[in-house]
C-alpha cells in the first residue's frame, strides 16, 4: 500500500452511524484531516434504518441527505466502507492500526445503473431490513446508501450468478477477483463510535420471541412501518392479517440482570412513538399497551408522552410482564403482575411488540490494553484511554440528539490531540 | 473573470444512449443553450470522462461546465471541478427513470431531456463561481458567557485547543450552582456512591491558564459583529473582540413558593439546591433547620413539574431523579432513613441506572406515588400506586425536587410577535403576549441586531435547537448555547454539551475566516449581495431572514453579514424589487431556466408544469422515485431551490406569463414541528404563495393551476402522485391561454 490514507495528524473515526458522521464531519469542518472507516457497504448505521425519529416524528434520512452534502463537499474526509478495524496499538499521537477491507466485488466505476441487480438471480436476506424480506444477491444496500455503489453478496462468488452481474456491467464495475485486504494506518486519535445491535430477544425466553410468529421485535416494527420497508408500511401480523391489540414490553433484555443491566434509555421513546404510527395508521381499530417499569421520557420530551397519555387508544400497564404463553388464531397471552394494585393479570395480544434494548459493539481485545471498557460495554472517560474516545452508544446508551451532542464533544477531543501533534496546541 | 465558455457534456451510460437521442442533446446545447463545446462520452464519470472535461478546463478555457447525465446527488466526487461553474442536468434520475421506454412516450421524453439540457445551459450562462467577501479573518478567541460548570468547561476546551478565551460572569465567583455541592454524581460505571466534586479543580485550571481571561462581575453592555469579527463592550468598560460565542448562563431552580400545598413556608421543606447547601454546610450531617439531626427525609419527584397546572413547569427537567438519589446517598451514609416518592424513575443509560441500583443497594426506598400535601408537621401525603391507597409518611425533613428554568434571556420574538397578533385583531393574543413581555428577563448577549438582543427561544424558554440530528443548530450563526440553558440537564450532560458547542463555536471562526457558510449549507461561499440603486429600503429582507443576519446601516439599506449569513436565500424570495443574488443563484439562475423551456403551442396539448422543489428534501424524494423506477408527468420540469423561501413570486407570475399550465412548490413542513433547515424558509414561502391567488385573478386563471405542498423526504411516492394529480387537474380545466 503505498498510499497514504492517514497519519499521525489524522483523526480516525469507527463507525459511519450517526455518532461517526457527526463527529467526523465536525472534525473535518474544523479543517482536521479525517479517515472514517465503516464495517457496511454504507454509511449512515441504524438510524437509516429508522422510519421516524422521536419526538418530531420526522424523517432521519433528511438529516442524512445533509450529512451526505456535507461529506461529499469535504476533502478533508476519507471514507472507507467494508472495513473494519482488526487491531490497535501505540499511543495517545501515535496509534498504528489494522484495517481489514473487504471485497465488495464492484469497484468505483459503479454508477448504480442497477443491471448488475437486475441480471442476478439468487435471493439474499435484506440486512436493511433485518432479514423480513429478501434482495438480489448485487444490490444496493438502499436508496439513501452512500457510497451509491453495489456490492455483490459473497456468497454468489464462484457462481455463474456471479458471472452475469459482470456480464451486464457495461462500466467495468464488477470486479469478481477482489480479495480481502490488510492495511495498516497511522494516526494521532481515535473515535470509536460503532454504535448499537439490538439486544437478541431470542434470549429473553420467556417472551417468546423464537417461539410465536406475532412476537416481533421493536427494530423490526419499525422497519415494517416504513413505506419503504418490507411490507410497504402495512401494519400487519405474521399471518397478513391487521391487528387490533398490540402489546408493547418495555425493558425486554434491558435493566434486567439476566440480560442487559443497564437502561436503554431509547426504549420508552421508541415505544410511544410506535404507538402514534399504529393510530395513524388504524386508528380506533387498534389499541396499543404499553407494559413497563418507568416512562424514561426524560426533560423537554415529556410532552410527547403526555401527548400519547392522552390517545385513548394508549394504555398503560406498570408491570415486568412475566412471561408470554401461546393462544388461538396466532395470538399471545402476556401474564404478570400489574404492580399498580398489585393485580395478577393474563392479557390476550394479537401483536407483541418487544422493546429490546441497545447493546454495545465496541468489541474485546482490539482496543489498546488501558482503555477502559466497562461492565455494559461501554468506553468509561478515562485518562488511561490516551488517545481513544468513545462517542455516542460506544459511550452510553443514548439517543440520537445525545449521540450527535456527544460525537461532536469527542471531535473537540480529538482534535485537542492531533492540535498537539502538529505543535499548534494552546 | 475570463469570458463566459460552457462546456456541455452529455452522458450516453446508464441507459441515456438507448433512450434518448444524444446527438440531438448535443445539438440543443449547442444551439439553444449556447454551449461553446457540446460533446459526448460513454461513460462520463470514469477518469476518462472526467480527464475530458479537465482537458477542456485547462487548455479550452471553459470555465461553466453542464453535466448532463445522473442527479446533482450521485456522482458528486467524479464531477467536482476547481474553479468553475458546474450544472448537474439531471436526465437519468429525472427523465429515463421516470418515464416509460416506450415508443409512444418516446418523443415526449426527449422533450423533457432537451429542456433540461436548455435549463442547465441557461443557469451556468447566469452564474458565476463564488469567492468570499473576505469580510472577516481568523479570530481564535471565543467570548464564553456564563462561569457555571458548563462555562468553565467551554473555557478549559476552548484554551486547549488553543484559543484564547474571555470569560464573562455576572456573578462575583466562579462555578455557578455545581460549586454549591457537596457532592458529585458519578460519571462512570460501577455501583459506587456519589464522588467527590471536582469543580474547584475546574475553577482553578480556569484561573490560572494565560489563554483564558476571567471577567467576574461582569455583564454585556453590547455585542456587535459577526462570526470571526465579534466586539463585545462591557459592563466594566472593557472592549473584546473575538471570533464566536457560547452561552452557557444556566438555570434557577423553579420557586417552591408557588407551591403552597407542600408548605414551602417551613423551614424543614427545601428545593435540592437548599438541601444541597446545607449537607454541605454540615459537612455530611443531615440537620434541621433548628440544628437538630434528621434522620428521616422524604424526597418529592416532579414538585410542580410536568404539569399542566397554572404556574408549574410543563417539563421533566431530567437532572432532579438523579440528584435526589444522590441526596438520598447522603441520608444513608449519615444513618438516617431516604424515601424517593416518584412517578417514574428516570435514571436513563448506564451510568444512570447504575446509579440508580446504588441507592437502591444502599437501602433508599422508592416508592411510586403522587405526593398531594405536605403538612406543616412535615407529614407528606401520597397516593402509594403500588398499593392504591391513600397515606402518608412523617419527615424531618422534605426535599422539592423542583427542576429547572432556563436563564434564556428574552425573546427576541415577543415585539414580533405581538405586532402579528394586533394585526390579526387577536384581542387573547395579544393579551398573552404583552403579559409575558412584561416578565421577559434583562438581556443576556445585547445583540446589536436587527431581529433582538438575545437567542431565539424554543417553547418552553429554552435555547436548544429543534434538530434531533443537529443539537447544536442555532438561529445565530456562531452563537451556541450550552448546558440548561439548552435543554434540562445535569452537570456531568452540561460538561458534554459545552465540550461539542466549543466545537461549534471554534468550527464558525475557522470556517468565517475562509467565508465558508455554516451547517447546513457547509462550505458554501456563495453570499447575497444586493443591488443598492434598485433597493427601495423596505426593509423585507432585514426582517425576513431567519438567522438574523441582516441589519440596516443608517440609511435603510440592508446590511450583509457574510459570517452570520446562512445562504438560504430567503431574502432573495422576499425581494419584492429583486436586486438580491447570489453569484450561483440569484433571480436569473432560476428564472433564465424556466424561460428556456420549450413551451408548445397550446394546441399540441403538450401542458407544462414547473416543479420547485427543496433541494434538501423533495429532491432526493424524486431522486428515489426514479431509482424506484416511479413513472411521473412527462409535462414535469424541476428546478431544485435552496429552499422554498428563496421562491421569489416573480419566478411564478413570469412562469404563468409564459404559458405554464401549472406550478407546483414543494417545501418542507412548517410550524411548531418545522422540518425546514432554514427554519422560516418553508413558512415564508407559504405566506407569500397565500397571496398569488390575486396574480392568478388578474391573468384571468384558475388556481388551482399553483400548489403549494409540505412533503418530506421520505415521500417518494406522494410527489410523484402530485405531480401526476397536477397533470390530472390541467386536462380538466384546459391549458394555459398564455402561450405565444
Amino acid at each position: 500500500m503505498s498510499e497514504v490514507v492517514a497519519t499521525n495528524e489524522t483523526i480516525m473515526v469507527v463507525g459511519g452511524g450517526i455518532s461517526g458522521l457527526t463527529a467526523a464531519l465536525e472534525a473535518a469542518e474544523c479543517g482536521k484531516q479525517v479517515l472514517l472507516i465503516e464495517k457496511a457497504p454504507t454509511v449512515g448505521g441504524r438510524v437509516g434504518q429508522m422510519y421516524k425519529y422521536f419526538p418530531k416524528l420526522c424523517f432521519p434520512t433528511c438529516g442524512l441527505e445533509i450529512q451526505y452534502r456535507r461529506l461529499k463537499a469535504n476533502k478533508n474526509i476519507r471514507l472507507m466502507t467494508m472495513t473494519e478495524v482488526s487491531g490497535v496499538s501505540g499511543d495517545a499521537g501515535n496509534y498504528t492500526v489494522d484495517l481489514k477491507v473487504a471485497p465488495r466485488y464492484v469497484n468505483e466505476n459503479c454508477t448504480a445503473c442497477g443491471e448488475c441487480g437486475n441480471a442476478v438471480e439468487a435471493e439474499v436476506d435484506n440486512t436493511h431490513n433485518y432479514g423480513m424480506s429478501k434482495r438480489k444477491a448485487a444490490y444496493l444496500p438502499h436508496n439513501m446508501a452512500y457510497p451509491q455503489r453495489y456490492v455483490i453478496d459473497p456468497s454468489i462468488i464462484g457462481t455463474a450468478d456471479a458471472d452475469k452481474a459482470k456480464e451486464a456491467c457495461k462500466y467495468g464495475a464488477v470486479d469478481l477477483e477482489m480479495q480481502e485486504e490488510s492495511q495498516q494506518v497511522t494516526v494521532g486519535a481515535i473515535i470509536w463510535s460503532t454504535g448499537w445491535k439490538p439486544y437478541d430477544a431470542a434470549k429473553i425466553q420467556p417472551y417468546g420471541y423464537d417461539r410465536y410468529d406475532n412476537v416481533i421485535s421493536n427494530v423490526e416494527f419499525e422497519r415494517m412501518m416504513d413505506p419503504m420497508g418490507p411490507t410497504g408500511g402495512k401494519l400487519q401480523r405474521a399471518d397478513g392479517s391487521v391487528p387490533k391489540n398490540i402489546a408493547f414490553i418495555q425493558c425486554a433484555g434491558s435493566r434486567d440482570r439476566n440480560h442487559l443491566k443497564h437502561c436503554s434509555r431509547i426504549c420508552c421513546m421508541a415505544s410511544l412513538k410506535q404507538t402514534t404510527y399504529v393510530a395513524e395508521q388504524l386508528g380506533d381499530e387498534c389499541k396499543s399497551t404499553i407494559y413497563y417499569i418507568d416512562i424514561r421520557a426524560i426533560d423537554r420530551i415529556d410532552d410527547f408522552h403526555q401527548k400519547v397519555k392522552q390517545d385513548p387508544n394508549v394504555s398503560f400497564i406498570k408491570s415486568k410482564v412475566a412471561n408470554v404463553t401461546s393462544g388461538a388464531d396466532g395470538n399471545v397471552t402476556l401474564n404478570g403482575v400489574d404492580t399498580e394494585g398489585y393485580n395478577r393479570y393474563a392479557n390476550e395480544h394479537d401483536l407483541v411488540v418487544l422493546a429490546t434494548g441497545m447493546e454495545s459493539t465496541v468489541p474485546a481485545g482490539i482496543l489498546p490494553e488501558g482503555t477502559v471498557i466497562n461492565e455494559h460495554g461501554f468506553i468509561d472517560a478515562d485518562e488511561s484511554n490516551g488517545a481513544i474516545f468513545g462517542a455516542g452508544c460506544s459511550s452510553d446508551a443514548l439517543d440520537v440528539n445525545r449521540a450527535a451532542q456527544n460525537a461532536t464533544a469527542a471531535a473537540l477531543r480529538a482534535i485537542q490531540v492531533v492540535n498537539q501533534v502538529a505543535g499548534t496546541e494552546g | 473573470m475570463a469570458d463566459m465558455k460552457i462546456g456541455a457534456y452529455i452522458c450516453k451510460g446508464c441507459g441515456i444512449e438507448d433512450r434518448l437521442d444524444v446527438g440531438q442533446l448535443t445539438m440543443t446545447a449547442t444551439r439553444d443553450g449556447k454551449a461553446a463545446i457540446g460533446k459526448d462520452h460513454e461513460m462520463l464519470c470514469n477518469a476518462e470522462g472526467v480527464k475530458m472535461i479537465q482537458d477542456d478546463i485547462d487548455n479550452e478555457g471553459v470555465n461553466r461546465v453542464v453535466v448532463v447525465g445522473c442527479s446533482r446527488r450521485a456522482k458528486t466526487e467524479a464531477f467536482n471541478f476547481e474553479g468553475v461553474h458546474i450544472s448537474r442536468t439531471n436526465i437519468r434520475e429525472g427523465v429515463i427513470w421516470v418515464r416509460p421506454d416506450t415508443d409512444e412516450a418516446r418523443e415526449t421524453t426527449q422533450e423533457m431531456a432537451d429542456d433540461y439540457v436548455r435549463m442547465g445551459c441557461a443557469e451556468a450562462k447566469f452564474s458565476t463561481p463564488p469567492s468570499t467577501s473576505g469580510e472577516q479573518g481568523l479570530t481564535r478567541s471565543l467570548m464564553v458567557v456564563g462561569g457555571g460548570v458548563a462555562g468553565l468547561t467551554a473555557a478549559i476546551e476552548g484554551a486547549k485547543t488553543g484559543y484564547t478565551i474571555q470569560l464573562v460572569e455576572a456573578g462575583d465567583a466562579l462555578g455557578g450552582a455545581a460549586a454549591q455541592e457537596y457532592k458529585s454524581v458519578p460519571t462512570r460505571n460501577g455501583l459506587q456512591g456519589p464522588v467527590e466534586n471536582t469543580v474547584g479543580e475546574l475553577i482553578a485550571a480556569v484561573n490560572d491558564h494565560d489563554k483564558i481571561n476571567v471577567h467576574l462581575n461582569t455583564t454585556i453592555a453590547k455585542t456587535e459583529g459577526a462570526p470571526g469579527r465579534f466586539t463585545a463592550e462591557l459592563s466594566d468598560g472593557k472592549s473584546i473582540t473575538f471570533g464566536a460565542i457560547v452561552q452557557a448562563t444556566g438555570a434557577k431552580a423553579y420557586d417552591m413558593s408557588n407551591l403552597p400545598e407542600f408548605s414551602p413556608g417551613n423551614a424543614d421543606v427545601m428545593d435540592q439546591g437548599q438541601f444541597e447547601a446545607m449537607v454541605k454546610a454540615n459537612d455530611g450531617a443531615i440537620k434541621k433547620s433548628d440544628g437538630s439531626d434528621a434522620s428521616n427525609v422524604v424526597f418529592v419527584q416532579c414538585a410542580g413539574q410536568r404539569s399542566e397546572k397554572e404556574g408549574h413547569l410543563p417539563y421533566c427537567s431530567g437532572h432532579c431523579c438523579t440528584t435526589s438519589i444522590k441526596q438520598a446517598h447522603y441520608v444513608k451514609a449519615a444513618g438516617g432513613d431516604a424515601t424517593v416518592i416518584f412517578d417514574d424513575l428516570r435514571t436513563p443509560g448506564a451510568t444512570g441506572e447504575d446509579f440508580y441500583r446504588s441507592a437502591q443497594e444502599a437501602g433508599v426506598t422508592f416508592s411510586k406515588g403522587e405526593v398531594s400535601a405536605v403538612s406543616d408537621s412535615l407529614e407528606v401525603s401520597y397516593n402509594d400506586k403500588i398499593l392504591a391507597e391513600d397515606t402518608s409518611i412523617n419527615a424531618d425533613i422534605v426535599v422539592l425536587a423542583t427542576g429547572q428554568i432556563p436563564n434564556s434571556g428574552p425573546n427576541p420574538y415577543l415585539p414580533n410577535d405581538l405586532g402579528a397578533a394586533k394585526e390579526a385583531g387577536d384581542d387573547e393574543l395579544v393579551a398573552k403576549i404583552e403579559k409575558e413581555i412584561e416578565i421577559q428577563p434583562q438581556p443576556i448577549l445585547n445583540l446589536d441586531y436587527r431581529q433582538g438582543t438575545d437567542l431565539p427561544h424554543l417553547k418552553q424558554g429554552f435555547n436548544d435547537s429543534h434538530f434531533i440530528c443537529f443539537p447544536y443548530e442555532t438561529r445565530r450563526t456562531g452563537i451556541y448555547a450550552a448546558g440548561p440553558v439548552r435543554r434540562p440537564m445535569d452537570d456531568q450532560q452540561a460538561i458534554e454539551d459545552a465540550t461539542g458547542a466549543t466545537l461549534k463555536a471554534i468550527q464558525a471562526c475557522e470556517n468565517s475566516a475562509l467565508g465558508r457558510a455554516a451547517h447546513p449549507r457547509s462550505g458554501d461561499l456563495s453570499f447575497p449581495s444586493f443591488r443598492k440603486d434598485g433597493c427601495t429600503q423596505c426593509k423585507r429582507c432585514t426582517v425576513e431572514c431567519p438567522f438574523g443576519a441582516i441589519d440596516e446601516d443608517d440609511e435603510g439599506y440592508p446590511k450583509y453579514n457574510e459570517g452570520r449569513c446562512r445562504r438560504c436565500g430567503t431574502c432573495m424570495g422576499a425581494c419584492p424589487v429583486r436586486v438580491i443574488s447570489f453569484e450561483n443563484y440569484s433571480i436569473d439562475t432560476v428564472g433564465q431556466q424556466l424561460k428556456n423551456v420549450d413551451i408548445p403551442d397550446e394546441f399540441d396539448e403538450k401542458p407544462r408544469i414547473l416543479v420547485l422543489a427543496c433541494e434538501n428534501d423533495a429532491y432526493p424524494a424524486l431522486d428515489m422515485a426514479g431509482m424506484n423506477r416511479t413513472e411521473y408527468s412527462a409535462w414535469a420540469r424541476i428546478v431544485p431551490v435552496r429552499c422554498l423561501g428563496s421562491v421569489n413570486v416573480i419566478w411564478i407570475t413570469d412562469a404563468l406569463n409564459s404559458g405554464y399550465d401549472g406550478i407546483i412548490l414543494l417545501g418542507c413542513q412548517k410550524g411548531d414541528n418545522y422540518q425546514c433547515h432554514f427554519v422560516k424558509g418553508s413558512e415564508m414561502a407559504h405566506i407569500r404563495m397565500s397571496k398569488i391567488d390575486d396574480t392568478l385573478q388578474t391573468l384571468n386563471l384558475e388556481k388551482e393551476r399553483v400548489g403549494t405542498y409540505e412533503v418530506s423526504i421520505t415521500d417518494v411516492d406522494k410527489i410523484p402522485q402530485i405531480i401526476n394529480d397536477m397533470e390530472k387537474t390541467i386536462e380538466e380545466i384546459g391549458m394555459s391561454p398564455f402561450k405565444f
